[in-house]
């Protein structure tokens, strides 16, 4: 229990509570409107507040307010009808002032053009991804997720496409493209064609999830890389997570994607020349743009910059994989229509199980307690870890956070003795085809939850699919059950999620000790709460009220007596 | 004697065809005008007005001789009995909030309303006629208005000129906000002035400097005005206005000074000899307490002051017709030079301006909300909304909520303050208008779109939020443009509304006033008549993927159905020998024939 025994982020957390109201870091709110001013650009302001459910230990932040800033350059000729966006969201520090500045040497490049037929709003947001999520919501004027912010003065129109721009260093060596947004949402792939095209024209070095372009396709290297930089991107996409302030726009329909000017220590390096002129190639190209990017893939997977996965080619993976849980139901299905008939058809078989009564009601009786009980663990795993903070601060010596992820994870653990205590309402009459009735129900259940998630998020749907059907398909309650029970702990949600960390971080080159794995799974387990409530991410939801239940289920048959 | 008759001649050919006339007035008449307007945003607004009166009753005399009045208008007048008229081609959007009110807005697009007279019985089909008939005058695409985007307010355009009945039957209105305007549109409607662009402030109208400002509209508007002070008959009035915005930002550098040359890239040096009046006037009026912030070369000889737009302006005037003004130089080129470069604050904001824009997301429902602002300190004013809507928005009339400071503000309410009497353009009937006035006229699909007409009190120094929300409509595969994805435009809400004046303006000699000041009528000396303009709207509808999965799915199923069909055809089909038959009636009679002939049978 690493957070709970670490004295410096208790320390750091009771800092934070105590300096709730006092800004560590704030955005030169008064500068940036001057200087947008002077360029030229219609500016408002736009102020937000949010409380976090629980504070987060990450970026230290509870009870969050802040001001996001942004001009608008009006286009000649047109009545704001149609924008873009180039967003800088600014953090906790001024780690991105680099980007600032572009984004306003930009701002005045442009705006002595006359070319523009788009209006372009220059948008600098505070509290990274929290502010963006802020104006997004004020400017579509809904409110998803209970952020509470002022109305925006001004609009222009229906954003067409954004970018947004992260300098994280002085340096700049390569820049990374980012296009995996919340919830594995991705934008046209025509976007990243067009960055690319721009990238090799001004000879930038671009790298995708920080990996080089491979050069080399004849020998092993040049696959063997691009297969590492897929799987990173299955990974990235599965997590459901914004990677970078492009992945909010992606839900109201906004093309977008994110350029992270990284520091990789190579020799050469870029001035922002080059940067400034990619970026003001593809805006110029974007406002050509009669219609939305719609012609190109919405669903791919890449594996380098050049070179995409479509749809057609990934799908029938997975169809194949789901094909086993349907072929499984059918057998079982089956077994239990044998089971259930008549003595005088069942005579007919060789070999049939012996005659029971015809008793399908009792069947399905029997299944109702172990699916109510198993689809309230996974409302309590849902509800009472942010619920209950509180009163587990109050007992126990933790802060909310860490109370949070415990709860999490005593839950998610109480959930493996539920097969002992349903089993005092399960009737016992047919022990066999209970549980076959049990797994039917099961496999049903988990086919479709799995092929609903394929469809909107792929890598999320093929990882759990990869991981979750074999142990589905072969759990009985009878056969070598400490194998079949190490099987399925191995291949639950938790475990998943464990192992995908572990591989995530071999892929980037950093590998995990086993300590920083299980810190870094706590630390996802709580990021993935505070998405889910902050900016609408449904990972945690479909894990705890759609998956976890259906894994309970397979456990429920495999320790059914 | 045949010297005689050959001055007699030559005394007639000299007077020409009007000779016999002479003896009564000029019975017609051109004005022209250009406004320069620095921009409170630093900016500069130009103005062309170019009014050309005609004293004939179009309707009632047969008319065959034309002088300044363009021929083409004054039959479109006659033929169709129309009563006004009333086209504007813009393409840009008037930032109010920026820019400041406007002498006259216009929509982005195209917008075309006319009043016909009583007499029309078919007004429809006189409208789309009409319609047909200008687009082909001025080169825009207005034949594309039909019955879906065509509507009749009941109280927002009312006649601008003389009229003695107003029953809005005979109102059609209509905008098509995706119309692009060019020198194309430019070129006609410059060749319905009298001085063409060969002489008179017409130079200026040099098309690559047009289209190289911010705001480019470009107006026609014939109505019947009074003829005299006692109104005893009726003179037709064709006013033609063009108003650019140029960018200071861009064209000057980052300076704000201009001039004459610098915006039009020409210089004023003959008034169009047709014209009974050429002007140009500068907007000097100074912002600050220190007056001497600005300073206009050449100096003006006379300076002219009134209240425009409910507060206090000073316009500098030059004459182009006197010889002083154009001759010390042989070309006017005013200049303004700020002596001290304005500061980079806030400009003042105008009583009253509006955004416009569609909230939520997705593709199923979505609202469109609509922002009042009134920055008024201290008084109230209603504001009369004008809402069209396409059909395929489908209008959830229940969800319309009107809030201001918080508050519902409903619009069928008694308003806590009592309404100021809305005089002539907003013609609400006067029981109305103190309690409130809300139409609504439903969409029927592919027939008629939404029409939603309402009067919402603005409480003094508020916002009011005026939302509906929307289902948006499955269209046929054939309905969707040809760029579906670029998105379906809404036409702009229209807000009209009498907005107090900060300072009261002395009721003038109407004919005597500048043009810019003379198109609303006013009544009332506290406020003067607004009519806004909200931006469109571009708002997605679902739209199918017309390309690859429709080409995939035609080829296949052709490859499908046409391997299938020869292959279930070749298997299910069991071959026989058919015993040669007698044939038929042909057959048999062609045998007959063929043994007449001697020749063996078929």
């Amino acid at each position: 229990m690493g957070l709970l025994s670490d004295p410096v982020r208790r320390r750091a957390l009771a800092r934070l509570v105590l300096r709730l109201n006092a800004p560590l870091w704030a955005l030169p709110v008064a500068w940036l409107e001057r200087t947008m001013r002077s360029v030229g650009l219609e500016v408002y302001t736009q102020s937000f507040s949010r409380k976090l459910p629980f504070p987060d230990e990450t970026h230290e932040r509870y009870m969050v307010s802040g001001i996001n800033v942004y001009g608008i350059l009006r286009a000649p000729r047109a009545a704001s009808t149609e924008s873009l966006v180039l967003t800088v969201p600014c953090g906790p520090d001024s780690t991105n002032s680099q980007a600032v500045g572009l984004m306003l040497a930009l701002a005045a490049h442009f705006r002595g053009q006359i070319y523009w037929a788009k209006d372009i709003i220059f948008l600098v947001t505070e509290h990274d991804l929290l502010g963006t999520e802020a104006w997004l919501e004020a400017y579509h004027d809904v409110n998803v997720t209970g952020m509470q912010s002022s109305p925006l003065q001004g609009r222009a129109g229906a954003i067409q496409a954004a970018v947004a721009l992260e300098l994280s260093s002085d340096v700049v060596t390569s820049l990374d493209v980012v296009v995996e947004g919340l919830n594995g949402q991705l934008p046209n792939l025509d976007l990243l064609n067009l960055f690319q095209t721009f990238c090799q024209k001004g000879g930038l070095l671009c790298t995708l999830q920080g990996k080089l372009q491979p050069q080399d396709w004849t020998s092993i290297d040049g696959p063997l890389q691009s297969v590492q930089t897929l799987l990173l991107m299955v990974l990235q996409q599965a997590s459901g997570r914004p990677h970078g302030a492009h992945g909010l726009f992606l839900r109201y329909r906004v093309e977008a994607l994110t350029l992270r000017g990284i520091n990789s220590f190579r020799q050469y390096k870029y001035d922002l020349v080059a940067v400034g002129k990619a970026l003001e190639g593809m805006f110029r190209k974007l406002n050509h743009l009669l219609e939305r990017l719609h012609q190109s893939f919405f669903f791919y997977l890449l594996p380098a910059l050049s070179r995409f996965v479509s749809i057609g080619l990934y799908m029938p993976a997975a169809g194949f994989l789901l094909l086993v849980l349907g072929l499984k139901a059918l057998e079982l299905w089956m077994q239990l229509h044998e089971a259930g008939v008549g003595p005088e058809e069942a005579g007919k078989t060789p070999g049939s199980s012996p005659p029971h009564p015809p008793t399908q009601g009792v069947g399905l009786a029997s299944l109702v307690a172990p699916l109510l009980v198993s689809q309230a663990m996974g409302l309590a795993l849902y509800v009472l870890p942010v619920l209950g903070q509180h009163v587990a601060t109050q007992h126990f010596p933790v802060a909310e956070a860490e109370a949070v992820v415990l709860t999490l994870l005593a839950i998610y653990a109480a959930g493996l003795a539920l097969p002992h205590n349903t089993h005092r309402v399960v009737s016992t009459q047919a022990p066999d085809k209970g549980w076959m009735a049990l797994k039917l129900v099961a496999l049903i259940y988990l086919a479709l939850q799995l092929a609903c998630i394929t469809l909107t998020n792929f890598s999320l749907g093929f990882l759990l699919a990869a991981s979750m059907v074999p142990a589905a398909a072969v759990t009985k309650p009878s056969g070598p059950r400490p194998l079949y029970t190490a099987l399925l702990v191995l291949t639950s949600p938790a475990a998943t999620l464990l192992g995908s960390l572990f591989l995530w971080r071999e892929l980037q080159e950093a590998p995990l000790s086993l300590a920083e794995g299980w810190q870094l799974f706590l630390a996802a387990l709580a990021q993935g709460v505070l998405e889910h409530h902050t900016y609408g991410s449904l990972l945690f939801p479909l894990l705890a009220l759609g998956l976890y239940p259906c894994w309970l289920l397979f456990w429920n048959v495999l320790f059914w007596k | 004697m045949a010297a005689a008759v050959r001055i007699f001649l030559l005394v007639l050919l000299l007077l020409g065809p009007g000779g016999w006339g002479q003896a009564e007035p000029p019975r017609d008449s051109l004005r022209e005008e250009l406004v320069i307007t620095p921009l409170p945003s630093g900016d500069v607004a130009a103005t062309f007005q170019f009014r050309t009166r005609w004293d004939s009753e179009l309707q009632r005399e047969w008319v065959s001789h034309y002088r300044l009045f363009p021929k083409a208008l004054g039959q479109l007048i006659s033929k169709y009995s129309l009563r006004e008229l009333h086209l504007s081609l813009t393409q840009g959007f008037w930032r109010t909030r920026y820019w400041g009110t406007p002498f006259l807005q216009a929509p982005s697009g195209a917008e075309l309303w006319a009043w016909f007279q009583e007499t029309v019985t078919d007004v429809d089909e006189s409208w789309k006629e009409l319609s047909n008939v200008l687009s082909g005058i001025f080169c825009a695409s207005l034949n594309f208005i039909d019955s879906t985007n065509t509507v009749t307010p009941t109280a927002s355009f009312k006649p601008l000129g003389l009229a003695n009945g107003t029953d809005h039957s005979f109102l059609r209105y209509a905008v098509l906000p995706r119309e692009v305007v060019c020198t194309e549109n430019l070129t006609p409607w410059k060749k319905l002035l009298p001085c063409s662009s060969k002489a008179g402030l017409s130079v200026l109208l040099k098309a690559d400097r047009l289209f190289h400002t911010s705001y480019h509209s470009q107006a026609v508007h014939i109505r019947p005005v009074c003829r005299n002070a006692r109104c005893t008959s009726v003179s037709w009035e064709l006013r033609q206005t063009l108003s650019v915005v140029f960018d200071a930002f861009v064209t000057g550098q980052g300076k704000k000074d201009w001039s004459l040359f610098r915006m039009f890239s020409r210089t004023l040096t003959e008034p169009c000899p047709l014209a009974l009046e050429s002007r140009v006037y500068v907007d000097i009026t100074s912002y600050g307490q220190d007056n001497e912030t600005l300073e206009v070369y050449p100096p003006p000889l006379t300076t002219y002051q009134d209240v425009i737009l409910g507060t206090r302006k000073t316009y500098a005037v030059y004459d182009l017709l006197d010889a002083a003004v154009v001759s010390n130089s042989r070309s006017l080129n005013i200049q303004l030079k700020w002596k001290r470069p304005p500061e980079n604050e806030a400009p003042p904001v105008p009583f009253l301006y509006a955004q416009r824009y569609v909230s939520g997301y997705g593709l199923q429902s979505g609202e469109l909300s609509t922002l009042l602002y009134n920055t008024h300190p201290y008084r109230a004013f209603p504001v009369l909304l004008l809402d069209s809507v396409p059909w395929y928005l489908r209008l959830y009339v229940h969800t319309l909520t009107i809030t201001s400071k918080g508050k519902e503000n409903k619009p069928s309410e008694r308003s806590p303050q009592p309404a100021p009497p809305p005089p002539l353009p907003l013609h609400v009937p006067q029981h109305l208008s103190s309690q409130g006035y809300i139409h609504y006229q439903p969409a029927q699909d592919r027939m008629q779109p939404h029409l939603l007409e309402m009067l919402i009190q603005l409480p003094a120094n508020s916002i009011t939020k005026v939302s509906i929300q929307f289902e948006r409509a499955l269209l046929k595969w054939t309905e969707y443009t040809p760029d579906p994805n670029h998105g379906f435009y809404v036409s702009p809400s229209v807000l009209s509304a009498l907005v107090p004046s900060v300072v009261a303006a002395k009721p003038g000699d109407w004919e005597e006033s500048p043009l810019f000041n003379s198109l609303f009528p006013v009544s009332d000396s506290s406020s003067y008549f607004v009519r806004l303009y909200t931006e469109p709207l571009l708002v997605s509808l679902p739209t199918p993927d017309f390309s690859m999965p429709y080409n995939v799915v035609c080829l296949t199923c052709t490859v499908v159905a046409v391997c299938y069909g020869s292959f279930y055809n070749l298997l299910t089909r069991t071959f026989q020998i058919e015993e040669p038959r007698k044939g038929g009636l042909a057959k048999r009679l062609a045998n007959l024939v063929r043994r007449a002939r001697g020749v063996p049978p078929l």
